[in-house]
């Protein structure tokens, strides 16, 4: 098993949500975050006063799957959270040891 | 206010003339005599429930929404408490001081605890209307001076000094200035123009709001910290307001439901949208986008600008006020305030110091008597030194406004101090000044 975690602009959660049910995956966890890449930050200005927001706000989903799926998956994910500008993010595979789910006590795969 | 009234009131036409033939001592009498008119008083009631609003919720929020998360509260309380307190400072001494006859200098004793103010009084400058009601009427303008002043001072000021020094400038700086312009002091004699608070309201505030945050110094971070508003939404909504208030302002200071009211009305209509629009263009053209914060402050900006001048000017002249208004106040807030390195939280000077001077002088220029009556004429009706007029009125004002706010700050500032420690800056004066968080 390999945890997929994305983070890419917020607007490309439901296009990538809808790529990610293609492939047949049941489920995953979306979080709000703030980072910075190579996009640094933005500036506000109120009424002459200029503010650097160095931390933008993304969106951070991790995804369980089984091994096979994994260059499909992230491939997906690229394709809808792209838009070929800087700042769509990146994404990061590790290893997963164990899953567990917990209503059945199923684990591995089948707990996915 | 209401010193253009008298002018208007007095109907033309072959009815009074015709009465003056036949008994011309009975027309006279009645002509001095007061009238209560149910129109007018209908008006004045609707105007200073209008300027009541203006304060709280519409200056509340318009300051609320600009500061940061941690000083929502405190901000809202001092536009709240303000209004209590002065309301009370009003009935013991404030009107009395302002609008009862006196010296040319400060009003007289004859309302103290509103002494003798009865169901059938009438003020001599209101003579359609209960005294009640004007008296009423002019505590909504004591009100929200002071209240603008806060701009200045958020974010960093002790609510306890915060009520002490509002207590005494009412007294000390409001209500001898609105006696000088409009209860029959000096300013008023030499034929200064204000008709709803350019300089009595506007300057006064500015000036006063200059010198608090000079007194009180920067707020911690100011510069390096990211101080942006934290919800442009309550800005917006305390600016809707404070625009829709604006009408009892304006037009509300006609003290009659009469053609000046209607005029003065639309006139502050015009000017705001032009000031917002100047605001709103020169800062899409300056730094890139047309911000929210943008287009309100614009609007503000037009109605400070007009309200000397809603009851003497066309509004042709109220379009170039409001043109002038939205660049010179756009100029205040944005350049001359970092260039001065003052730290004006809110803009109380930049918008209203600014705007209100520019008012002023704007009135003593396109002032004409068809709107005004006569002899209110400016520059372009013929009257090249009201312009003059005008400047002085504005400099004595500014010359009083400045050396008492100072004086009353630095006795404060010795009893119990100003600013509120380092940690509670920092920490946000909510939770340490009310024991209480927005959220």
């Amino acid at each position: 098993m390999k945890l997929v975690m994305a983070i890419f602009k917020p607007f490309k959660l439901d296009e990538v949500r809808d790529a990610l049910t293609e492939l047949g995956i049941q489920g995953l966890t979306v979080s709000e975050v703030k980072g910075f890449g190579r996009q640094k930050g933005q500036t506000e200005i109120y009424r002459g006063a200029e503010y650097a927001v160095s931390f933008l706000p993304k969106v951070k989903i991790e995804v369980v799957i089984e091994d096979p799926l994994v260059e499909r998956t992230v491939d997906a994910i690229r394709k809808a959270a792209g838009t070929g500008k800087i700042g769509d993010g990146k994404i990061f595979v590790t290893p997963v040891e164990q899953a567990v789910r917990i209503r059945t006590g199923e684990s591995g795969a089948d707990a996915l | 206010m209401i010193r253009s009234f008298r002018s208007l009131v007095p109907a033309g036409g072959l009815l009074p003339a015709a009465a003056l033939l036949l008994a011309p001592a009975l027309a006279l009498a009645a002509d001095d005599k007061a009238k209560i008119d149910s129109g007018d008083t209908a008006w004045m009631l609707t105007s200073t429930a209008l300027v009541l609003m203006m304060t709280i919720p519409g200056l509340a929020l318009f300051y609320g929404g600009m500061v940061r998360k941690k000083n929502v509260l405190a901000t809202v309380a001092q536009s709240f408490a303000v209004v209590c307190l002065v309301t009370v400072l009003w009935l013991i001494a404030g009107y009395s001081l302002a609008f009862t006859a006196g010296s040319t200098v400060l009003g007289g004793a004859s309302r103290i605890f509103m002494a003798g103010l009865t169901l059938d009084s009438v003020h001599d400058l209101a003579k359609t209307i209960p005294e009640s009601v004007y008296m009423c009427f002019q505590l909504t303008f004591a009100i929200i001076t002071p209240a603008l002043i806060a701009g200045a001072f958020a974010e960093r000021m002790k609510f306890s000094a915060m009520l002490w020094f509002i207590g005494l400038w009412s007294l000390v700086v409001y209500a001898p200035i609105a006696h000088w312009v409009w209860g029959g002091g000096f300013l008023g004699d030499w034929g200064v123009l204000d008709f709803a608070g350019g300089t009595v309201v506007h300057i006064n505030a500015g000036v006063a709001g200059l010198v608090c945050a000079m007194v009180l110094g920067k707020r911690k971070g100011y510069g390096i910290e990211n101080m942006a508003p934290h919800n442009l939404v309550l800005s917006v909504i305390g600016a809707s307001l404070l625009w829709v208030g604006w009408f009892g302002f304006n037009a509300g200071s006609a003290g009659a439901a009469n053609g000046s009211a209607g005029m003065a009305m639309a006139v502050t209509q015009f000017a705001t949208a032009a000031a917002a629009l100047t605001w709103m263009f020169a800062e899409w053209m300056s730094r890139g986008k047309p911000s929210v914060l943008g287009v309100i402050s614009g609007a503000v900006a037009g109605l400070v600008a007009i309200t000397p001048a809603s009851g003497f000017v066309t509004p042709t002249g109220s379009l170039v006020i409001g043109l002038v208004a939205g660049l010179v106040c756009f100029w205040g807030a944005t350049v001359l305030k970092h260039a001065l390195g003052y730290d004006d939280s809110l803009d109380a000077f930049g918008v209203h110091g600014v705007g209100g001077f520019a008012g002023a002088i704007l009135t003593g220029v396109f002032a004409v008597e068809a709107i005004g009556g006569t002899g209110k004429k400016g520059l372009i009706d013929g009257n090249a030194g009201q312009v003059l007029t005008q400047l002085w009125g504005a400099l004595v004002c500014i010359a009083w406004c400045a050396l008492a706010t100072f004086v009353i700050l630095k006795i404060v500032d010795a009893l119990i101090g100003l600013r509120v420690t380092s940690e509670e800056e920092i920490e946000g004066l909510d939770i340490n000044l009310h024991g209480e968080t927005v959220h």
